[in-house]
């Protein structure tokens, strides 16, 4: 059982992590995007499996490309507040952005998977959403969220954390903590180091 | 040099608590190799061929003689008494225990060190020119701008787990000493007509099995927004670069893949999310970082010394030493000396705890407690007076300091190859001490003049090959190892990648080559031609003649 940390603590979790199967027959995403995807090399999912993947009722987190391709169907259910989408690490948040007309507030909560731990995309989406979109609900690390990252999870702006299934809940939260005072500064806004010295010269 | 504050040494004590509770969890069980080989990485520690070698960072090459001395003790009590000073101006020690490591980790930051991302996927160790700060011809000081960047690269919470490693070099001098171009990126420092510093901007160059020269991205950078520019290049990189192939992984694919001025136009794009953003590095943090390397006290000399230019006249080994290991001071009455890691029979950058302990108590005794350790590999002490030279000179010769080749074909770099490197294709100090072996008249390495060579035991070219005037390659065919020979590769101002003379060679074989492209050089040379410029006029063409022409003859014989 994966446990849910949001800020410093355990937390419950009501949404529904919906997960597209996997596809057998990967396409490439062509046009747009080309060349990065071409390069890459990542797969997106056929319109046939978009469209046959359930959205169960309730609180529900779902892909991407599910809320590009039917947000209208979704629409109601947006504005009650169920609906939260989830963007894998070679996925854009400005395809998130213009579906929600810029305003990424809209969604209650915004996931981003790290589907291999060592795939560092998902720092830079965050802080991208967090930045250039204001995004300012609940951003969640999905997928292989390990202990040894949580300090940089927290530093480029998730706020909530759903643990792989074998990581122990109050270490990890003690590693949100594992460095007191960071170099550079982040989503964080901490006054990055050098700035700090020069205002303690100044009181000294 | 920079000292640590109270920042500093919590974070390096933070993190070798970390590092500790990581190497605990996996002894016990609890954290996969797999999961473990980054956070090991990121920590300087890979698991080699017979032991884990563990990789010390010495930020920009600057090492104080008390740290050196804490090498000399670890190296003597973790390993087995020697360590290896590497193409990255980091210290290697190839025989700690697994078990050990912490210890170290912690024996380090007693005296300000450490090995943060001496490995891994993640911005690497900075490296500048070994003569900062002292060097005639230099326009800006790059040592502080390296310290802003150290502080700006650790722990970026952002980019610690890139595509692939990510190495930054910056040279503030009219000839470039750092080898810029070769990097993912380069950076260098000058001035505009009113004086202020701005930053040339070089993306996407590296070595590897693609070797590539960077692309200049924004040509006139002002300083106070490197951290925010180096944000948006790593953001580029970070979510647009290969990650389904390890060999086509770092960032000069991407950038050739979608071309230099597109590269630009997404990092500019970028740019302007942090753009002048709290990031930005004001006047006052970077005179705090200027302070920490104000020049040494050091009294002023006259421009000659009497007792120098006599012992000049009259010993021939030291006028030797002094033509090849010393160098211009932009202070009168001093000189930065180069001790040579390169006597011939020993692995170029290895050097003893007995070794290191001299080094330490020379740089104590002439040249204020300091030194740098060289991309050459080579150890650098910068601010020695005219008049101690000939005293500092029979110290460096009691510890085999002080071979006077610098510059010369035996000065070669050389990584530690298929002996430690899990990753090599081939030996490479076997090479690097036959070709020592063959070129053992000091009289011919002086006639020769100016030559490097660089060995790499495997394409990840550590020994930095492809711009070697002479690069050996060691490759791997149908499991015996072979090695490819180029020539004409050259680092500096001129920086070019060698080309390849044609098949490889058995090792016992690569001495001979290197003998015969010396020959055909002294042959076609003009008064003033080193064996690069020969290379750069006329081709490899006579060069291969001389090589292959002898051997398809040889084998013609041998089959006939």
């Amino acid at each position: 059982m994966a446990d849910l940390i949001r800020d410093n603590a355990l937390a419950e979790n009501e949404w529904t992590w919906v997960k597209l199967p996997e596809s057998t027959e990967p396409v490439r995403k062509a046009a747009g995007k080309v060349v990065m995807f071409k390069l890459t090399g990542e797969p997106a999912a056929p319109e046939d499996v978009v469209a046959a993947c359930e959205v169960p009722a309730g609180k529900v987190m779902i892909p991407l490309t599910v809320w590009l391709r039917r947000r209208e169907e979704l629409a109601a259910r947006v504005a009650a507040g169920e609906i939260a989408v989830w963007l894998d690490s070679h996925e854009e948040p400005a395809e998130l952005a213009e579906s929600l007309g810029g305003d990424l507030n809209r969604l209650p909560l915004i996931g981003v998977n790290f589907p291999k731990f060592i795939d560092g995309r998902g720092f830079s989406i965050a802080f991208i959403l967090r930045t250039r979109y204001g995004y300012r609900n609940e951003l969640r690390a999905l997928g292989d969220v390990l202990r040894d990252q949580m300090f940089f999870f927290r530093r480029t702006g998730f706020d909530a954390y759903l643990l792989r299934a074998d990581q122990k809940p109050e270490r990890c939260i003690a590693a949100l903590n594992d460095f007191t005072t960071p170099y550079q500064t982040s989503t964080d806004g901490i006054t990055p180091v050098f700035r700090r010295r020069i205002g303690q010269k100044a009181i000294a | 040099m920079y000292r640590y504050d109270d920042y500093d040494r919590a974070l390096v004590m933070e993190r070798v608590a970390q590092y500790r509770d990581q190497l605990q969890r996996n002894l016990a069980g609890e954290l996969s190799e797999d999961e473990f080989r980054p956070l090991r990485l990121q920590n300087g520690l890979y698991i080699q061929r017979h032991a884990p070698m563990l990789r010390i960072a010495v930020p920009y090459g600057m090492l104080s003689s008390v740290q050196l001395r804490k090498l000399a003790d670890i190296a003597r009590r973790y390993d087995r008494g020697y360590g290896h000073f590497t193409t990255r101006q980091n210290m290697q020690l190839n025989w700690p225990k697994l078990e050990d490591t912490a210890d170290i980790l912690a024996e380090l930051a007693t005296v300000e060190m450490h090995a943060i991302q001496t490995s891994g996927n993640c911005i690497r160790n900075i490296t500048t020119d070994p003569f900062a700060g002292v060097a005639p011809d230099e326009i800006v000081d790059p040592r502080p701008y390296c310290e802003v960047l150290r502080q700006w690269s650790t722990f970026h919470p952002e980019f610690a787990f890139l595509p692939r490693k990510f190495k930054i070099a910056v040279s503030g001098t009219l000839e470039d000493r750092a080898v810029t171009y070769a990097h993912d990126v380069g950076l260098h420092l000058y001035r505009d007509d009113k004086g202020e510093v701005l930053v040339r901007v070089i993306v996407g160059g590296g070595m590897g099995r693609t070797p590539i020269l960077g692309s200049v991205i924004h040509d006139a950078l002002p300083w106070p927004h490197l951290p925010t520019y180096l944000d948006a290049v790593l953001r580029v990189y970070n979510r647009y670069g290969r990650r389904d192939n390890a060999y086509k992984a770092r960032i000069k694919i991407l950038v050739k893949a979608i071309g230099a001025e597109e590269f630009a136009r997404q990092v500019n794009e970028e740019w302007k999310l942090e753009r002048d953003g709290i990031a930005t590095v004001t006047e006052a943090e970077l005179d705090l970082a200027r302070a920490a390397f104000s020049d040494p006290d050091a009294p002023a000399r006259p421009a000659r010394d009497a007792s120098f230019d006599a012992h000049l006249a009259e010993d021939r080994a030291f006028a030797r030493w002094v033509s090849r290991c010393v160098r211009a001071h932009k202070r009168p009455g001093y000189r930065s000396v180069t001790l040579s890691l390169k006597p011939h029979g020993v692995a170029p950058g290895d050097i003893t705890s007995e070794q290191m302990e001299a080094v330490a108590d020379l740089a104590d005794r002439y040249s204020f407690g300091e030194l740098r350790v060289t991309h050459e590999q080579n150890l650098v002490l910068a601010d020695v007076a005219l008049a101690d030279l000939y005293d500092l000179w029979q110290g460096a010769r009691a510890h085999g300091l002080a071979t006077p080749n610098i510059g010369l074909l035996t000065d070669m770099i050389c990584c530690p190859g298929g002996d430690f490197c899990s990753l090599a294709n081939a030996k490479s100090i076997p090479i690097a001490q036959a070709i020592q072996a063959e070129f053992d008249d000091l009289d011919y390495l002086y006639d020769i003049g100016d030559l490097e060579l660089n060995i790499s035991g495997c394409m990840n070219s550590c020994g930095h090959h492809h711009v070697g005037h002479i690069g050996i390659l060691g490759v791997d065919k149908a499991g015996s190892e072979w090695y490819q020979v180029s020539i004409g590769g050259a680092q500096g101002n001129t920086t070019s990648l060698g080309d390849v003379i044609g098949p490889s060679f058995a090792a016992d074989e690569v001495p001979g080559v290197i003998k015969k492209l010396i020959e055909t050089y002294v042959e076609a040379r003009t008064p003033e031609e080193r064996f690069l410029d020969t290379v750069r006029r006329l081709g490899v063409a006579p060069f291969k003649a001389r090589v292959y022409g002898e051997t398809a003859k040889k084998a013609e014989v041998a089959h006939g």
